[in-house]
């Protein structure tokens, strides 16, 4: 018999560290640019523009040629190979946009365009706020639907409580995953990685339920038990039917993953870390924040309590 | 067995409706043309931008301070927009208003975005101005009530080049404008009978009274007609004009085409400015239409997979049921018809892992019911009455973040938000009916008048 529930120690200290990124780079991020999080220009405004050239460049080179013509605040990456480059700066017209195709054609020969995207910054504080509101509708609604699916379980509030650390648990996680990814690969949070999100939120909120469901089940099916016991016994009985439903996910995001070119990978890899994380909480830290709080302690103590109390979640 | 058969027949009645709407083969009228006006296009899979390559702009009503939006005035501005991208000879172009004072537009195709976009936006505002006795001649810049700061504007984009003084001879002086462009419903240049080029103009049944009132009590006076604070003509008027007029003069054919359309084209109520632009090289459409081809195949190829290992004959029931779940998806696709973005087919993918995962649910429960000692039939009916609440519920969550994406994505023209998150829901909405009725039908047919001790039924559902 696996203990999952007993060494809840070890998940929580696992889900800690994983949510740790997060937490450091938007305190550092709050700090020092006033922003938590490194948004993209779908939030922010600007211009990213990815050309290819006939030879390879160095992507400090390119920016300079930006800097010369006045776009200081220009930051250069290459992308799949040397000669194709993506330049970040601020939102230009066609015209300003000509000029710096002739600067970059005069330095580095022929330039192709690939991919052009230029947004005006009060859109982008628009967009903002309604992928603010986005988020909090989902939530809301997330959440009505919690309350609803457990409105005939004896400690609703309890339920519902752990669901959601569950769910915020999966998001952390998440940004820490693309927090780690900014500063190594310079990936930004743009209207895709929001859709990730969402995603995430809607789709592993149910491995919680499912689990919760079962263990409200069984807490009535076996009365004598303690509360961990049974939630560990509920866990297990639950983890071949997640486990199946999530693989055959994960199946499709991996194979988008490695074959579905660099445009989506940013997309599907949030979602993959979400799924994850999604599973992981479900089986790991869901059902153990409510054996927590029936033991009024977030960390297992080893002095097993009687039999009879508990079933205090039944009662 | 009866009621069993018939689902049968109705499942594969419908799966090979759903493959005939997705072979490439010739469909009759009724099912290709969506609305009546437009012609005919073979039934096939709309791609989007990222897809195909091409630009897609986002315009902005930019109105001087003071000045209110006026009703309908940006559904007038997004026709317009509509006919100056078929003006460009963009095939398939969609133009669509986005809340109250913005338009996109999606420009398949298009190689060079900037040139578009100066041909949609360089035709702008157009005004009838009264010159008030100032001598206004085709090619100066003027400032008009609706545009204050033209010669200003003008001023400081040449900066660095040298502003030719002539065109603005009357830098202060801000011109009246009488009328804006949406009195003219059309304007074409034409010969008149002695071969001399000219324009013809006509009024729209609100601007004719405004243009007679107007052209009545300035009769022999010039009105200078102003595109962006650009001085087009300032023709003389003769006689008043209610419904029809023309404007002659010392034209050569060239000069009286480009003056018509952009008096036609031109007659924008707003001026609009471009808050977002996006592109993407049809070279990286192509290649991101190969790869999630590819990526589709192998993904879809995994599960297919896992279910037969897994759950063997059940696995391969479920199987079927998603080769026809997919063949529905891509039937509705066309139909629709649904624009297919790279993040639409994400999602639909996804929407393939998640199918697989009803079936995943009603199978456990079909073992447990079986290894509690049920008849397989029975089995069969209590795993699916069983499963049905958490299929529902897993299914109600993601609905509802698919609801929250789509009315976001739809509010900012954000088309891959907004294909993903339709395409996904679509896909759960389907998975339901495939798991409920296809694969249901597939089990009973299998299963029904077998026995608890069938060593056929223990086999085919391993339990």
């Amino acid at each position: 018999m696996y203990h999952i529930v007993e060494k809840r120690n070890i998940w929580f200290t696992i889900s800690v560290v994983l949510m740790i990124p997060a937490i450091i780079y938007m305190a550092w991020s709050g700090i020092t640019r006033g922003q938590l999080l490194p948004l993209s220009i779908d939030y922010t405004g600007g211009s990213v523009w990815e050309v290819s050239f006939d030879q390879a460049v160095q992507p400090a080179a390119v920016r300079q040629v930006f800097v010369d013509a006045g776009y200081s605040d220009t930051t250069v990456f290459t992308v799949n190979d040397n000669s194709t480059v993506q330049i970040k700066f601020k939102p230009v017209d066609g015209d300003q946009k000509e000029a710096l195709r002739l600067a970059l054609e005069s330095n580095f020969g022929p330039v192709e365009e690939v991919t052009y995207r230029s947004l005006g910054p009060t859109i982008g504080r628009e967009v903002s706020q309604a992928a603010f509101f986005a988020v909090a509708a989902a939530s809301l609604l997330i959440m009505l639907y919690i309350a609803w699916a457990f409105r005939s379980v004896p400690h609703p509030f309890r339920y519902g409580v752990a669901a959601i650390a569950a769910l915020v648990h999966d998001v952390i996680v998440t940004l820490s995953f693309l927090c780690i990814m900014n500063l190594v690969a310079g990936w930004e949070l743009d209207a895709l990685t929001l859709t990730a999100i969402l995603t995430v939120i809607g789709y592993s909120v149910n491995d919680t339920v499912v689990v919760f469901d079962r263990l409200r089940e069984n807490l009535h099916r076996y009365r004598g038990e303690t509360f961990s016991v049974v939630a560990n016994r509920s866990i297990i009985e639950t983890a071949t039917r997640s486990i199946g439903t999530q693989i055959t996910v994960l199946l499709i995001l991996v194979a988008i993953l490695v074959l579905g070119g660099a445009t989506l990978q940013q997309f599907v890899a949030t979602m993959l870390v979400g799924f994850v994380s999604g599973m992981y909480s479900s089986v790991f830290n869901a059902a153990q924040i409510l054996a927590a709080w029936d033991e009024r302690s977030i960390f297992h103590r080893n002095n097993k309590r009687p039999a009879a109390q508990g079933t205090v979640a039944t009662a | 067995m009866r009621n069993t058969t018939i689902s049968l027949i109705v499942v594969a009645i419908l799966a090979a409706l759903a493959l005939y709407v997705v072979l490439p083969l010739p469909h009759p009228d009724w099912l290709v043309r969506s609305d009546l006006s437009a012609k005919p296009t073979p039934l096939e899979l709309k791609l989007g931008l990222d897809l195909q390559g091409g630009t897609q702009v986002m315009l902005e009503a930019d109105l001087p301070e003071g000045r209110e939006l006026q009703p309908g005035a940006m559904d007038t501005a997004k026709n317009i927009v509509e006919r100056r991208v078929n003006g460009l000879g963009v095939s398939e172009a969609v133009v669509q208003s986005q809340g109250d004072n913005r338009i996109t537009a999606e420009l398949p195709g298009v190689s060079n975005p900037d040139q578009a976009i100066e041909t949609i936006r360089s035709t702008g505002q157009l005004e009838f101005v009264d010159p008030q006795g100032a001598t206004l001649r085709s090619g100066m810049i003027i400032n008009t009530t609706n545009k204050p700061t033209a010669v200003q504007d003008y001023l400081s984009n040449t900066e660095n080049g040298s502003p030719d003084p002539a065109l603005t001879p009357y830098p202060d002086q801000v011109f009246t404008t009488a009328m804006t462009g949406d009195v003219l419903s059309t304007a074409i240049s034409r010969q008149d009978q002695f071969g001399q080029w000219e324009i013809g103009f006509e009024l729209t049944g609100d601007g004719a009274d405004q243009f007679y009132n107007y052209t009545s009590a300035h009769i022999g006076q010039p009105m200078a007609i102003v595109l962006d604070g650009v001085v087009l003509s300032a023709p003389v008027i003769n006689a008043a004009i209610r419904d029809q007029g023309v404007i002659t003069g010392q034209f050569d054919e060239q000069e009286a085409s480009s003056l018509a359309i952009q008096m036609r084209y031109g007659a924008l109520p707003v001026p609009l400015k471009v808050v977002d632009v996006r592109s993407i090289s049809a070279t990286l459409g192509e290649d991101s239409v190969r790869r999630s081809v590819v990526a589709g195949l192998v993904g879809m190829g995994a599960v297919f997979l896992f279910m037969v290992l897994m759950y063997r004959v059940p696995g391969l029931l479920a199987d079927l049921a998603l080769v026809i779940y997919v063949l529905f998806n891509l039937a509705i696709y066309k139909i629709v018809p649904v624009t297919l973005t790279l993040a639409g087919i994400t999602g639909f993918l996804l929407s393939v892992g998640m199918a697989v995962d009803a079936n995943i649910l009603i199978f456990e429960r079909l073992k447990e019911e079986l290894r509690a000692g049920r008849s397989p039939r029975l089995a069969v009916e209590a795993g699916f009455s069983r499963a049905w609440p958490a299929i529902f519920d897993s299914n109600l969550t993601t609905l509802i973040s698919c609801a929250v994406l789509y009315v976001f994505g739809n509010q900012y023209g954000a088309s891959i938000v907004k294909g993903y998150a339709l395409t996904l829901g679509l896909g759960v909405i389907l998975s339901m009916f495939t798991a409920f009725v296809v694969t249901r039908t597939f089990m009973r047919a299998l299963l029904g008048n077998r026995s608890q001790r069938d060593k056929a039924a223990q086999a085919i559902v391993g339990y």
